[in-house]
């Protein structure tokens, strides 16, 4: 069969960073081809190589045979690629009609055309939307299928989904697959990208796995198990990317949620971890979850709702409160919220306790900060040519040890990690699951946010499943399976007659 | 010069030289201009004419330092030198100077205090709220003053002695300067304050999710601003025995470049004091070159926002050549 796209030998590095090392993929027309891989696998730069947002370093991108040199996402879009993003890439104060048509909007406009042209591309889809609607009074499902329809508009040959289930209930999701069915009938070559594997498995022609910024394999479906493609993922058995396991002994209550609500989207969540206790909090993306560990934290302040400290209530009103309660956060964007990336390792290690560390006329005391630093790095194997060099130097996984090494230095025994191996190598995924079993093994308590499923499963003790601010279940390992997480983190079909969205 | 300096490679390539070094290149080569320009320049007489008339704002170009370090702005600082120049001359006609100068400088640090508590704790902008302090400030000093120089007199003998005064012919308002600035380059060098202050202005969020009480650290900057902006006031008036409600009209201009052409950045979190000196004194020297070559006042103006402009694009080719 033809291929509609041919990326080979493909190589991109960001600042020494190499995201893509010698890729090859190929799409057919009329197949659904999912893209499977870890975060930071290099699934996001390659399709962004693919929609002419990225100039490769070498590799040559043919499209239907041709050598096309993108420029521009609009370059990639006038040789019929689309690329429907995660974050939707709409003008959300435009009409419906306005955003499919926006690159091509005629300086006279017939609104009555325009409409009706609109109106003809979303019927095709199976949808009914007002095309004079205003996208951003619209659901999130319905505004991706704005998006396709847009692509559509454009006669997209080739269309890109970058997690588009995410944000959808179970529901919407059917849908979105029928939409992807009729696109594949009409020739459409559709590339999908997903970390449900469940839904890869229904929906996809083939498979190719990335891992580490190549290209592991490409299968069809027909040949693999999940397993085989787990494997493939992670490069080495689940359990031993899990890291050796400690033995734990879970002790005394050391923290208790009451309640917590924030007035707004978090109504009233409750949980407890003991001392050696690793806990998961599952969902979906937007459900809450950052928003509640940062209520805990007092990085923003909570409505209502208790938080006790073995035994003790406290009010944690900012993250000052926290951290003196003993409380650390290891944040989501690393690099927004952990580091102060210009700032030497050293200084980002001791930044939430420089108290032990200064004279009593405010000096750092230079020496003995070098050698706690030096100690935890040896403790946490951190790889850096000095600890003078600013942590922006460092890979994704040894930034992430310097924010641990914070914690540590700080000495608190209850630690939220928000997203802990986001954007991190295998390798250092491994040490990180590793340091994080070992810190509940000392006894502290740990809390664990994680958007990856398996991430979860290998990690924790139980799991607390969250869905709009509210926690709708809790599994234990007995129960973990992709299949009954899900079904706590999204809207049911029963509880939802309507079109409901999940964000 | 800061924490981030010592984290440079033995190998420097040639945007970190320029980073580095390209403030004191930039002023060894006015020196040598200067001096071919004009016999009379490289004189004792004429470097230590530079260093007074530097003298006083340069302590508002420490406390803009400050500032910028935590990535705000300071617009307020020339009228709260004319606040302090107005007030610490009336203050010192009843109470002598004693209590005048803490009062003064009580006022400028209040000054910083409600401007920084705006922005620290109600998050109020920076550029906007201090641009309010700025008329604020103006305003408060002409009502006290009337509208009339207030002259000293014989009750502010010691300020105009201090003034006018030296020891080993090095005048008191630049061993001022000299001891605020080895004070200011301590504390942002090696004290806990000044590494969570450049910190803030790096990445506040993080700094933020550390723990520390960064609204009260962002508050206090703008209270060292406002003292130091008093100080300058009171060193202005210790110079010409009167006190005027007209000094510093523009001069946050003038501390916002010596710290810019000093190698900070506006975005916050890098910069130090030593620089923010040689910031100083090459604003300092091309207005005495200027003056020397007896280029008119008006023109002056003209050259000066040129000289700055050129000076900040080789501070920025630094930045380009990296890319």
């Amino acid at each position: 069969m033809e291929n509609l796209v041919e990326l080979t030998g493909i190589r991109k590095s960001f600042g020494g960073v190499h995201a893509l090392q010698g890729v090859d993929f190929a799409l057919r027309a009329g197949e659904v081809h999912a893209l499977l891989g870890e975060n930071g696998a290099g699934k996001s730069t390659l399709m962004r190589v693919l929609g002419g947002e990225h100039v490769p370093e070498a590799g040559t991108v043919k499209v239907a045979g041709e050598e096309p040199h993108f420029r521009s996402p609009s370059d990639a879009l006038s040789k019929g690629i689309a690329i429907i993003h995660q974050e939707m890439a709409l003008a959300t104060d435009l009409t419906v009609a306005e955003n499919i048509f926006l690159s091509e909007i005629p300086s006279v406009i017939s609104w009555k055309d325009l409409n009706r042209r609109a109106a003809e591309l979303i019927d095709s889809l199976g949808f009914t939307i007002k095309p004079g609607a205003v996208v951003g009074d619209l659901s999130v499902a319905h505004q991706q299928v704005v998006e396709i329809a847009k692509a559509l508009s454009r006669h997209a040959r080739v269309m890109v989904f970058d997690e588009p289930t995410a944000v959808l209930s179970v529901q919407d999701a059917e849908r979105l697959h029928g939409i992807i069915r009729t696109l594949r009938a009409r020739g459409v070559g559709v590339i999908y990208i997903s970390h449900r594997l469940d839904e890869v498995f229904q929906i996809s022609d083939r498979i190719t796995v990335m891992k580490d910024g190549a290209s592991v394999a490409t299968v069809d479906r027909s040949d693999v198990e999940v397993d085989d493609v787990i494997r493939m993922m992670v490069g080495r058995s689940l359990k031993a990317l899990f890291g050796e396991d400690v033995a734990r002994t879970p002790g005394d209550e050391v923290l208790r949620v009451e309640s917590l609500s924030d007035g707004g989207r978090i109504r009233g969540v409750s949980l407890t971890v003991r001392a050696g206790e690793i806990v998961g909090l599952g969902g979906l993306v937007g459900a809450g979850r950052t928003e509640f560990v940062r209520l805990v934290f007092g990085a923003e302040r909570a409505h209502s709702g208790r938080v006790f400290i073995r035994g003790k209530e406290r009010t944690i009103r900012s993250p000052g409160d926290a951290v003196k309660a003993g409380i650390g956060l290891v944040p989501e964007n690393r690099k927004e919220q952990g580091l102060v990336l210009d700032f030497p390792i050293r200084v980002n290690a001791t930044m939430a306790k420089l108290s032990p560390l200064v004279n009593r006329f405010g000096f750092v005391r230079r020496a003995r900060e070098r050698m706690a630093v030096e100690v935890l790095a040896k403790r946490l194997r951190l790889k850096a040519g000095s600890l003078n060099d600013p942590a922006s130097s460092l890979s994704g996984g040894n930034q992430q040890k310097v924010v641990l090494a914070k914690w540590f230095h700080a000495g608190g025994d209850i630690l939220i990690f928000d997203e802990p191996t986001r954007g991190v190598d295998v390798g250092a995924k491994t040490e990180i699951y590793s340091l994080i079993k070992s810190l509940a093994a000392e006894g502290r308590a740990v809390l664990v946010i994680s958007s990856e499923h398996l991430e979860l499963f290998g990690l924790c003790d139980r799991i607390h499943v969250m869905r709009e601010g509210e926690i709708t279940g809790v599994l234990g390992p007995e129960d973990y399976t992709e299949e009954k997480l899900l079904k706590l983190a999204m809207v049911s079909p029963a509880a939802s007659p309507e079109t409901l969205v999940v964000n | 010069m800061s924490d981030l300096a010592e984290t440079a490679r033995p190998s420097l390539n040639l945007s970190q030289i320029m980073q580095r070094y390209g403030t004191i290149a930039i002023l060894v080569a006015l020196v040598i201009v200067a001096a071919s320009m004009s016999d009379v320049f490289l004189t004792e007489r004429n470097i230590l004419n530079v260093l007074r008339q530097v003298s006083g704002s340069s302590l508002m170009a420490i406390g803009m330092l400050f500032v910028i370090l935590s990535r705000g702005i300071d617009l307020s600082v020339g009228s709260v030198a004319a606040l302090g120049s107005v007030l610490s001359a009336i203050l010192l006609q009843q109470y002598g100077a004693g209590l005048s100068i803490p009062a003064t400088l009580l006022a400028g640090g209040a000054c910083g205090l409600v401007s920084g508590g705006l922005i620290a704790f109600l998050k109020l902008p920076p550029f906007v709220t201090t641009l309010a302090m700025m008329t604020v400030a103006r305003g408060l000093s002409l009502i006290i003053s009337a509208g009339q120089p207030i002259v000293m007199g014989d009750s502010g003998a010691a300020i105009v002695a201090f003034g006018s005064g030296s020891i080993a012919g090095v005048p008191y308002p630049v061993i001022l300067m000299v001891v605020v600035f080895l004070i200011a380059g301590t504390v942002l060098m090696f004290t806990r304050y000044g590494r969570l202050v450049k910190a803030i202005g790096s990445n506040v969020e993080a700094v933020r999710l550390s723990g520390i009480p960064v609204a009260w650290y962002t508050m206090s900057v703008y209270v060292i601003s406002g003292v130091l902006a008093a100080a300058s006031g009171i060193v202005s008036s210790s110079r010409t025995g009167v006190g005027s409600a007209n000094i510093g009209v523009g001069a946050e201009l003038d501390a916002i470049a010596a710290v810019v052409i000093g190698g900070a950045s506006l975005m916050g979190g890098r910069g130090g004091a030593f620089n923010t000196f040689i910031g100083v004194m090459v604003l300092g020297i091309i207005a005495n070159m200027m003056n020397l070559a007896r280029v008119p006042g008006y023109h002056q103006q003209v050259f000066m926002g040129c000289i700055i402009v050129g000076a900040m694009l080789l501070q920025y080719a630094s930045t380009w050549l990296r890319r």
